[in-house]
């Protein structure tokens, strides 16, 4: 189980939440339950070839998990994931 | 019978130990000399003797010990004519126990005459001293970081939601040089969030109506007016006078184009994003120096831009008036603190502002050793492929 920052762009497909919870033992399986649940977002952070998008950051705590061990990185009950993808508003 | 005044300073003269300007001129740089000004601060403030300290005649005794440091040492002590420093020469001899005192005859004015090298201090005019005199009062800014700030020549790009609080601020602070890249013009829809235009202002160039809020709040700003949009082709040329670029951008494209021609120049660049409640905010500045090692560059913690559907950039799309204010003074805080080299920058840190949970939390923003962008030798990259990236524009425009 662990806690899943939701960044605005993507609230609309988990029914405006901010943050939710999901199930696992690893970031893979905490976000397949994450898109299990919310079927929209599976596109949205997985390729064809089911890694992360590249426009995509998921954050353990508060370091990025391609530098730990990638979706098999091991997540722990009091850990909080992150989701970021690129933002660009502003002078408009 | 007392003597008079002009009587006693002769008399003085007789007693102490005089060098011409010429000897002094000889010693200038010798560790074991230490020359003196006794002038008042305004005096030296006009110019003194290269590598001379000041120690003004009234603060004399209490202050000579620090100054010389080593009572061994050779001391000369001058003033404007010669008559001041002859003075102090006798109350260091006399009174203080100091054993190689000199006086130099004729003063600075003198050795002016002689045409002998002089050390002009950059000071701040009475009038500017008055202005940034909150920032004089901060040990981090001070005079010194004044000047920097003075001196700092940096680049917004986008004079909108986030350019507004930049300019106004870094202006305010008293940063020298701001240069405004902005070829919109200002909309009403504007003005909820972009408080350096006003309604009077409506319908004339962002650029203008920012230079003219700008020159009220401070004349002594230079205010460089680029209307133009950021391209491949001018990218570089306007990049090329500035300190630090200001990336307040709407679009990825742009983000793009800024972030390779920043790494190409060695420019650090300050970015924020903003959407709904929430912006994101980091310093990419991937500069080699002493005290640092590169961080990473924009493509490092995105190295490609979302597709339409997650670019809200695409469209116009909601915010909160007030937080491009928030980001946008969070970000002129990074520039300040980037020139005048204080505190901790948000290098290799992405900050991410929530204002409807009123929480700020970070996370890291690694190198990418294998990024297209940085970990090259910048001048390898091409000019042709600063901001380039696949069929971008085709995508925004399909999502309309």
């Amino acid at each position: 189980m662990a806690n899943i920052r939701i960044p605005p762009v993507l609230r609309p497909s988990v029914g405006g939440e901010r943050q939710v919870d999901a199930d696992g033992a690893t970031v893979r399986e905490v976000l397949d339950a994450l898109t299990t649940a919310h079927e929209e977002l599976r596109g949205q952070l997985f390729g064809a070839d089911g890694e992360l998008n590249r426009f995509v950051n998921v954050y353990l705590n508060d370091e990025d998990v391609r530098v730990l061990g990638g979706l098999d990185t091991a997540v722990g009950p009091a850990d909080t994931l992150q989701i970021l993808p690129a933002m660009a508003g502003g002078a408009r | 019978m007392t003597p008079s005044g002009a009587e006693f300073v002769r008399q003085i003269k007789g007693q102490v130990d005089e060098v011409d300007p010429a000897q002094v001129q000889e010693v200038l740089w010798d560790p074991d000399t230490v020359i003196v000004d006794v002038r008042e601060s305004d005096e030296v403030s006009a110019g003194k003797l290269p590598g001379a300290v000041h120690v003004a005649r009234g603060f004399l005794e209490s202050r000579i010990d620090g100054a010389v440091g080593d009572r061994d040492k050779r001391v000369i002590l001058y003033c404007a004519s010669g008559n001041r420093s002859a003075l102090a020469a006798r109350t260091l001899k006399e009174d203080l126990g100091y054993d190689r005192v000199e006086s130099m005859t004729g003063g600075y004015t003198l050795w002016k005459d002689r045409g002998y090298e002089v050390d002009v201090p950059r000071v701040l005019t009475p009038s500017q001293r008055e202005r940034y005199s909150r920032h004089l009062l901060i040990n981090e800014i001070g005079l010194e970081g004044q000047l920097k700030l003075i001196d700092a020549k940096v680049l917004l790009i986008g004079a909108g939601a986030l350019g507004s609080p930049n300019s106004l601020y870094l202006a305010a602070a008293g940063v020298g040089t701001l240069g405004i890249v902005d070829d919109d013009v200002v909309d009403l829809s504007n003005l909820q969030r972009q408080v350096a235009h006003g309604t009077s202002t409506i319908g004339e160039p962002k650029t203008e109506s920012v230079a003219r809020r700008l020159e009220d709040l401070n004349p002594e700003v230079k205010v460089v007016q680029h209307r133009t949009r950021l391209d491949a082709s001018t990218v570089l040329d306007i990049f090329r006078d500035y300190d630090v670029i200001v990336d307040g951008t709407d679009n990825f494209p742009t983000r793009y184009l800024i972030n390779d021609a920043a790494v190409r120049l060695g420019k650090p660049v300050v970015s924020a994003a903003i959407l709904g409640f929430e912006a994101q905010l980091s310093v990419f500045d991937t500069r080699r120096d002493q005290e640092h090692e590169p961080g990473p560059c924009y493509r490092c913690l995105f190295p490609e831009p979302p597709p339409a559907e997650l670019a809200p950039s695409c469209g116009a799309n909601g915010v909160l008036g007030v937080l491009p204010g928030t980001a946008g003074l969070l970000q002129a805080t990074e520039v300040i603190k980037l020139v005048v080299g204080v505190g901790d920058p948000l290098r290799g840190r992405l900050a991410m502002y929530d204002a409807l949970a009123a929480e700020m939390r970070e996370v890291k923003v690694r190198r990418d050793p294998s990024c297209p962008v940085c970990s090259v030798d910048p001048a390898s990259i091409p000019d042709d492929e600063l901001g380039v990236f696949p069929d971008y524009e085709a995508f925004c425009a399909a999502a309309g």
